[in-house]
């Protein structure tokens, strides 16, 4: 019973950690400042997080503003570290990630005067968001579609994987467009789906990524899409141990073992985040939800020295005209 | 649900829960509660990888990982038997500093606040194929797993011996139980604690290394948990090398067959409650009651 109650006081207690830093006041008058608040990843995940730093770092450069990051330590302190800034008055704050939708809710309506960008923002059916907050989405499902048509013409087995994070509808529209994309390609194409978990820690268990993936190489899969943040890195690192393939998902991944990565289906959070500082400076910035898909470069597939062994010509031709279609809406990518 | 892959993922998903289970047995079994077997795996894990990121070399990482585990351990020892401090509230105090000063050291050697680049992992244990016949056998037994499965393997049958069959396990083992029948036959009670603490930094330093290698990478907060899990093993164990042996294949195994249900049509919510509910069942049904070192949790 005491050990019982001993892990359980340690979970409370870990689940209090914070790895806050405090913003910086304002100093100078007149200055832009722009906060950033990271997801569960963190700065360096060489994937969502980092994306959205980057578009940070751009804006920056091109515009000059000031720009300050926060990493949260645990789940109580997205909130805390909005409102942090916030009250620094700092003009652009942009949550990465939908965890931070509930958060974003509550305090776009306490500071009105503060522009808020939430990416990956979890909308409800029929919610008017306040005017300071911009929900920013992505079409993943169209990305995910076409690196599904290229999974499905890859494929020496028929048989093709998909590995998701955390069990939710976000990572749903993953599964839905890349299991289409594979169809459309090749309709006899047969698929296995896997989730980590139902809890954040699924979007950071790579030891559980490389198992999955594993078992599914195993079972005569040989290309796995993953959506799954760090365990993910599990996954392409099955892929390179097992001789087969994996796909990247939000960051261009193809480099992290080059030959067995297909492709990545690269999410241009940078692109949504400089265009969100860059709608504040030029007064042009919005409440509400913007979609970024495959006709704004919101949503591409990398292709570059280290798969372009692997995409043939005839892969090429066949996913630009998905793409084409999807843009041009001849074809309609389900959400799931 | 019987497919060789599952028994596969199943040892390997085990592996890390072994060694850290040990090493909390060895540290209950001398009479201090080890709660910090979390942080210990982490900072294991995290050393493994930076030794093998600088040297190249996964057993030089390996050993950092053991050599991470027991300084850490040091920490919990100093301050729970030198100055008594409360045991849970030092280990917890551990796990925060590992997080954070892994998480910290990470950005500060890599430049990245979530993992590390690719390291090098550790090459199977395998006989050149040039060897014929006998190769293929041997390689097909040892160099089946990561070396290190094997190495946790032996640790729980040493571990058995040395608790069971030596004074040094008899001594260990009486002073967890009552340290002062065991101070009055002149065996030093500090002495026995601080090596019961610091052999379980070793081995959970050891399961974190294997974790983070058979990744080829850190990654924060990588241990996932399974700090707590191993001692949850450790419980379900009896404090029982053996036990938490066969208690960690049942966790992995559970977990394995989770994960190889999925995507066959059961809904994943279900699928995944299944490692708790077969702790649950096995806990009540076979287990029954069990009882900790009588002087566990004591200062002395």
């Amino acid at each position: 019973m005491r050990n019982v109650t001993a892990v359980a006081i340690v979970l409370c207690l870990v689940l209090t950690v914070t790895g806050c830093r405090e913003p910086k006041e304002a100093q100078t008058e007149g200055v832009f400042r722009v906060g950033m608040v990271f997801d569960v990843g963190g700065k360096g995940d060489k994937s969502f997080n980092d994306s959205a730093y980057r578009g940070l770092l751009h804006a920056a450069d091109e515009f000059g503003v000031e720009h300050t990051e926060f990493e949260p330590g645990q789940d109580a302190d997205r909130e805390t570290g909005l409102r942090k800034l916030a009250q620094a008055k700092y003009d652009v704050i942009i949550g990465v990630g939908f965890l931070f939708s509930e958060a974003m809710r509550s305090v776009a309506v306490d500071y009105p005067n503060v522009r808020f960008a939430c990416v990956d923002f979890d909308v409800r059916p029929d919610e008017t968001l306040p005017q300071n907050l911009a929900g920013l989405r992505f079409r993943e499902e169209e990305g995910s579609f076409l690196v599904g048509v290229l999974a499905a013409m890859h494929t020496e087995t028929g048989r093709i994987g998909f590995i998701g994070g955390m069990d939710i509808p976000l990572i749903h529209k993953f599964e839905a467009g890349y299991i289409a994309g594979a169809r459309h390609a090749r309709p006899s194409v047969s698929t296995t789906v896997a989730y980590t978990g139902t809890t954040p820690q699924a979007f950071a268990d790579p030891a559980k990524g490389k198992e999955l993936a594993l078992l599914q190489y195993g079972r005569g899969v040989d290309v796995i899409y993953h959506a799954s943040g760090s365990t993910g890195n599990g996954v392409i690192e099955a892929a390179k141990e097992a001789g087969k393939y994996a796909i990247g998902v939000d960051s261009n991944q193809n480099y992290m073992a080059p030959g067995h990565v297909l492709t990545s289906m690269v999410k241009r959070v940078d692109n949504a985040v400089y265009m969100t500082v860059k709608s504040v400076l030029d007064g042009t910035f919005a409440g509400g939800v913007r979609e970024f898909g495959l006709a704004d470069d919101g949503i591409a597939y990398a292709v570059d020295q280290y798969n372009e062994g692997l995409i043939t010509d005839e892969m090429a031709a066949a996913v630009e005209e998905a793409k084409a279609a999807i843009i041009a809406g001849s074809i309609v990518v389900p959400k799931e | 649900m019987f497919e060789l892959a599952i028994f596969d993922a199943a040892l390997r998903m085990a592996t890390p829960l072994i060694l850290t289970a040990l090493g909390g047995l060895f540290s209950e079994r001398s009479g201090v509660i080890n709660i910090a077997l979390e942080g210990i795996l982490l900072t294991g894990a995290f050393a493994s990888i930076v030794a093998t990121f600088y040297t190249g070399d996964p057993w030089v990482g390996a050993f950092a990982g053991i050599l991470a585990g027991v300084l850490v351990s040091l920490i919990h020892a100093i301050v729970s038997i030198v100055f008594k401090a409360d045991q849970i509230v030092s280990g917890v105090a551990i796990n925060l500093l590992a997080m954070g000063a892994t998480q910290f050291l990470t950005w500060i050697i890599w430049g990245s606040s979530a993992n590390s680049p690719p390291v090098a992992g550790m090459a199977h244990w395998t006989l050149p194929e040039s060897w014929g016949a006998l190769a293929r056998g041997v390689n097909a037994v040892i160099g089946h797993y990561p070396p290190l499965v094997y190495v946790a393997l032996a640790a729980v049958f040493v571990s058995h011996l040395v608790l069971w069959r030596t004074p040094f396990g008899l001594r260990l083992r009486a002073t967890g139980e009552h340290p002062e029948a065991v101070e009055t036959l002149g065996v030093n009670v500090r002495k026995m604690r601080f090596a019961g603490v610091l052999l379980s930094g070793a081995l959970a330093g050891l399961g974190g290394a294997f974790l983070a290698l058979n990744t080829h990478q850190f990654v924060k907060n990588m241990s996932a948990g399974r700090g707590y899990i191993a001692l949850a093993a450790m419980i379900f164990g009896k404090w029982n090398p053996l036990g938490a042996l066969a208690a960690c294949l049942l966790f992995g195994y559970a977990e394995a067959v989770q994960m190889g249900l999925q995507g066959r049509g059961v809904p994943t919510q279900f699928v995944q409650m299944i490692p708790y509910v077969l702790t649950m069942v096995a806990l009540v049904g076979v287990i029954g009651r069990t009882r900790p070192p009588a002087a566990s949790g004591k200062p002395y």
